[in-house]
């Protein structure tokens, strides 16, 4: 697109829809509208006509006011300055914004996502020098963004020939020269320490990868039941108050990701804060670091323009790849990618394009998918291997999850969270239903925990997955005919299914031991519950009541174990297990007495 | 620009006119519209083109003669004047005083709109409130600054209930109640005159400000009431540092006047009707309220939706529940029970409780407490179902306990009265007796140090 800016004159605003009359604009190029400066982007054109998306409410617009083409479609900033931000659903950095225009946002304020005036100090790349040939993605020199992030400034895509001059280490704001590059044409290219891309288009990777490691996410019922990968792409459907946002949330907490961008796309304002005031004060389990030096924020909430909010996506998965670029493991939250389809919605609505289905237009698949295409793991230019996790909140209208959003997700992702009201009902957090929830990289995700952590894994989740489905069928029984008509072995199996319930499954992400678990003591308190549950079957069979069973204090020590001893406190964990098998051995011996006692008489 | 005046309205249909030969109107702006009878209407420009403009009649459409309609672009947004005086004062949704008395002098002008506020502007709510509710304070707390609606059905002591909270609601420890705004859409003469005695009675009328539009009031009226009310408790949170609770009833006859509207727009429609939009318009009314930093003041909300026909997942409900910090679901089958108030705490959520109750702000033992109550509770419900297939009696006698404690729980905690304020202590207390029906090792949702402390069975 060429940098001329094109003039022209509104004719017509219909809320966030408006239509200038701008020859020669293109679609997809960005315009300023009326007096105000309001920004919006062309989304269809029809003769003189061009027909704006804006990104501000249009209250006290008038036909007759210029509009103005920008030349450039919507893109983004790129460069140091970006972690632990908070930016609109366009990038603008909603700090800033609150010290320029209060607590309100006013309407065309025109802020850079990055700050002009800071100073970074950018440590050269030794291994470059003069007279070299670079291309996209070689690392120029690093910036120490924050403690944990050290940030590769790269040649942009596009940009390839000869080295003419890199900057000796030194501090440098990020319009100041860091390298000037020769293309082959002969043209000098002038290099600073942050580039622009189009959000809507994907960022240029030398080839696709498959994921080979789980992202641990200190979730027990995702690491060890529903495991996702670096690299995946998962969705968290459920009605509201399941618990999309808090998964959501810890994963963004714990998970061992390098880099975490969490979109706010039209939720609440509150859930925003919630990030941004406790983040930095939490520490990186991992690094020890404050989280908030790692994570990112976007940010559309619900009462924010509705156009915005379609952008804060693509906003949030570019800078996602802007990281990935630099051989980082990113996660991207997408809070939630059915407010996302709604703005979607309500756009092709107001230009009156057929809807298939609920009201969507018929690109709605097209465009989720092609939305989820922009995660996974890749080999980099040259920073080896990176990836971005792509994780969106579904909302489906009355918890329906046959409605058009949640269909076509679930055919496009990887691993599936359903959330269960049910669950959520009786206070069973994470309300992941073990049931309807799936997960396609548990074969992969294996490999992994044999290895790192116990080879008898996969037994034990199969174990546990096999005693939930007997509860299942057991409780239909029940339902049926009533708990009497259950024997001792039956009864035992539901004692089993209830161990992994709340011993395993429950966890609470407001318990501040239990609201991370390392894949060590995910795999400990599994494997206790599966014991418990085998040598209590095996004195059953001996013919030891099931009430005898049920009692022992164990039991009740079972379901608090998780949130008794942290992840460090490992040795307790394991001490428990002496304690299990004294205990059943003393029921052994207990009964093989009583039973000899009876024989004796 | 200046005022302009147009008498070339070519079409009036369900609230919505069309005038046109019109030149450079802003979009939003507000309007006048006189009739052939003399009489004024209010309304706003919805949309706005070259030379023909859409308006959005709040007084309705109705007998308009096109021929004899005169048309006032006012070339300012819809507005509200501002002073202390709004309060112990009558409006309806534009703001035009309903209480005979004359309007509000100010040259504090805001348009009712609103905007955004900016995320990083705010301040998480942790306040806790003291509602002397049971099921709210102990279960599902609220929080200053929280948007908490109550889920209704017709016929359930919703606003009773919604007047309750009003003339209790404390900090605990502090006598500082709340100023209220109190905005009616489409509400009977009756349930006004309800609130308008409620208030009188506590004595606490010129701490309110009222706007109401009654259910045989033009209904476009209500999409703008909320607003207006909400613009007033800006004003009075963030201009008079005041605390305020907005009470919002009932926002069904709210969306309903929104779809009325979306139909004769040609809007398409999502679900039942409703255009796709309707979330992204609660939230800018839900949205409005909160804490902001280095402001004294704050909004907290309580609408009430009414679900048709007692139905959580219509779209009123669903969508508000997916925009608000929680819900409190009134329940009918208590209600028949004769349970006052009949809050079912399964479906009941507050989002923002977290962050509202323990140590330093309720009881050490309260987040725990509230868990296990809902952990029995639930078991409780599945074992009343049970019970109800194949009776009492087939129950084991374990599961018949969980019978008795659901009985004594709906009856003794959810059960309370209509003046019964009931302090936070009591409320966890009164939890402890019941959770004490079971033993000890069945209460693994608490520490063992809160059961060393607080539990009072024998086992
Ligand atoms: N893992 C969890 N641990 C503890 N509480 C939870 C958990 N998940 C959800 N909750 C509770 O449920 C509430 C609603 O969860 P949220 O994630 O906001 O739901 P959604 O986003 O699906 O509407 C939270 O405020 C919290 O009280
Ligand atoms: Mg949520």
């Amino acid at each position: 697109m060429s940098e001329t800016k094109r003039t022209g004159v509104i004719r017509d605003i219909n809320g966030p829809i408006v239509t200038v009359e701008l020859p020669g604009v293109r679609s997809g190029e960005q315009v300023k509208i009326g007096n105000l400066g309001l920004f919006g982007e062309v989304i269809s054109l029809r003769g003189q006509l061009a027909v704006v998306q804006t990104y501000e409410s249009t209250d006290g617009v008038r036909p007759g006011e210029p509009a103005q083409g920008l030349g450039w479609p919507l893109s983004v900033e790129l460069g140091p300055g970006l972690m632990g931000g908070i930016f609109d659903g366009v990038q603008r950095p909603l700090e800033k914004i609150a010290l320029e225009s209060g607590d309100y946002i006013r309407r065309g304020i025109s802020v850079p996502a990055l700050d002009r005036a800071r100073e970074w100090e950018f440590e050269p790349n030794r291994e470059l020098s003069p007279g070299g040939k670079v291309g996209p993605g070689v690392v120029l020199g690093v910036v120490q963004e924050t403690t944990t992030v050290l940030h590769r400034i790269m040649v942009p895509p596009g940009v390839e020939g000869e080295l003419l001059e890199v900057a000796p280490a030194g501090a440098y704001d990020i319009e100041s020269t860091i390298a000037r590059v020769r293309d082959p044409r002969g043209i000098s290219h002038r290099l600073s320490m942050y580039q622009r891309w189009p959000v809507r288009k994907p960022r240029p990777y030398l080839r696709r990868d498959d994921g080979i490691s789980p992202l641990i996410t200190g979730q027990r019922v995702i690491d060890t039941f529903f495991p996702q990968l670096k690299g995946g792409k998962g969705a968290v459907p459920g009605p509201f108050g399941a618990g999309k946002t808090v998964v959501q949330q810890q994963i963004a907490r714990w998970s061992n990701a390098d880099i975490v961008i969490y979109v706010g796309c039209g939720e609440r304002g509150n859930e925003l804060v919630d990030v941004l005031e406790s983040f930095p004060e939490l520490d990186d389990p991992y690094t020890g670091r404050k989280l908030m030096e790692r994570t990112l924020l976007v940010a559309n909430t619900s009462n924010m323009p509705v156009v915005a909010r379609e952008a804060s996506v693509y906003v949030g998965i570019t800078m996602a790849e802007y990281y990935r670029d630099m051989g980082y493991d990113v996660v991207m939250l997408a809070d939630s990618t059915s407010r996302w389809a709604e703005a979607l919605r309500e756009v092709s609505g107001r230009l009156g394009q057929m809807p298939v289905e609920e009201g969507y237009p018929a690109y709605l698949a097209s465009r989720l998918a092609a939305v989820y295409e922009r995660a996974g793991r890749v080999e980099t230019y040259a920073a080896g291997s990176g990836s971005v996790t792509l994780i969106g909140a579904v909302s489906p209208p009355g918890g329906d999850f046959s409605e058009p959003v949640t269909s076509h997700t679930k055919d496009i992702i990887e691993t599936f969270w359903a959330l269960s009201k049910e669950l959520a009902d009786a206070r069973h957090y994470p309300s992941i239903d073990w049931v309807t929830s799936f997960s396609k990289h548990v074969q992969t995700a294996a490999q992994w925990w044999h290895k790192e952590i116990d080879p008898d894994w996969e037994k034990r989740r199969t174990a546990a997955l096999a005693l939930l489905a007997r509860d299942a069928e057991l409780s239909r029984i029940v339902n049926l005919v009533g708990p009497e008509a259950l024997s001792d072995a039956q009864r035992w199996e539901l004692e089993g299914a209830s161990l992994i319930k709340e011993g395993v499954l429950q966890q609470s992400a407001l318990d501040e031991i239990d609201t991370f678990c390392s894949p060590q003591k995910q795999y400990a308190l599994l494997d206790l519950a599966i014991t418990i549950y085998k040598r209590g079957a095996a004195l059953i069979k001996l013919g030891v009541p099931v009430s005898e069973l049920q009692h022992l204090p164990l039991m009740a020590k079972m379901r608090r174990l998780k949130s008794m001893y942290s992840s460090e406190q490992l040795d307790q964990v394991f001490a428990f297990r002496a304690e299990v098998d004294h205990a059943m051995e003393s029921v052994r011996i207990e009964y093989a007495k009583s039973d000899q006692h009876e024989h004796n008489a | 620009m200046s005022i302009k005046e147009y008498r070339t309205a070519i079409e009036a249909r369900g609230g919505l006119l069309v005038v046109k030969d019109t030149a450079g109107i802003a979009f939003g702006d507000r309007v006048q519209i006189k009739d052939h009878a003399g009489n004024t209407r209010n309304g706003q420009v919805i949309r706005s083109a070259d030379n023909e403009v859409l308006i959005l009649v709040f007084e309705g459409t109705d007998d308009l003669d096109l021929e004899n309609t005169w048309v006032r672009f006012l070339d300012e947004p819809v507005e509200i004047a501002l002073s202390p005086e709004i309060l112990g004062r009558e409006f309806n949704g534009l703001g035009e005083p309903r209480d005979g008395r004359p309007p509000v002098l100010s040259n504090i002008r805001r348009p009712v709109g609103g905007s955004a506020i900016n995320p990083a502007a705010r301040t998480y709510p942790r306040e806790f409130i003291q509602t002397g509710i049971s099921t709210i304070d102990g279960l599902n707390s609220l929080v200053r600054g929280q948007k908490l609606p109550i889920f209704s059905g017709s016929g359930l002591p919703h606003n009773r209930l919604a007047a309750q909270i009003g003339r209790q609601a404390k900090l605990v420890d502090q006598e500082s109640s709340f100023s209220v705004v109190f905005a009616a859409m489409g509400v009977s003469y009756a349930d006004a005159k309800f609130f308008r005695d409620e208030f009188a009675s506590s004595g606490v009328l010129r701490n309110v400000v009222m706007f109401i539009n009654l259910a045989d009031d033009p209904p476009v009226e209500r999409l703008t009431l909320p607003r207006t009310a909400l613009t007033a408790a800006e004003y009075l949170a963030y201009d008079l540092d005041r605390h305020v609770l907005v009470i919002l009833t009932d926002m069904t006859n709210y969306a309903e006047a929104l779809r009325e509207v979306a139909t004769a727009k040609g809007d398409v429609p999502a679900r039942k009707g409703y255009p796709g939009y309707l979330y992204s318009d609660l939230a800018e009314i839900y949205e409005r309220c909160g804490r902001i930093h280095n402001r004294h003041g704050s909004i907290t909300m309580m609408p009430v939706v009414s679900m048709p026909s007692d139905d959580i997942t219509h779209p009123i409900p669903d969508l508000t529940g997916y925009i608000t910090e929680g819900q409190i679901v009134l329940s009918r089958e208590l209600h028949n029970q004769g349970i006052y108030p009949p809050v079912h705490i399964s479906p009941s959520l507050s989002r923002l409780m977290k962050d509202g109750i323990g140590k330093d702000d309720t009881r050490e033992d309260h987040p725990r407490v509230a868990g296990q109550i809902y952990a029995l509770y639930a078991r409780a419900q599945e074992t009343r179902n049970l019970a109800s297939i194949i009776g009492a009696d087939e129950l084991s006698e374990r599961d018949r306990r969980y019978l008795t404690f659901a009985d004594a729980f709906d009856e003794r905690f959810v059960g309370q009265g209509e003046a019964e304020d009931r302090s936070i202590e009591a409320t966890l207390n009164l939890a402890w007796e019941l959770m004490s029906m079971f033993p000890r090792d069945m209460l693994t949702r608490v520490k063992e140090t809160d059961l060393a402390k607080y539990y009072q069975g024998t086992d």
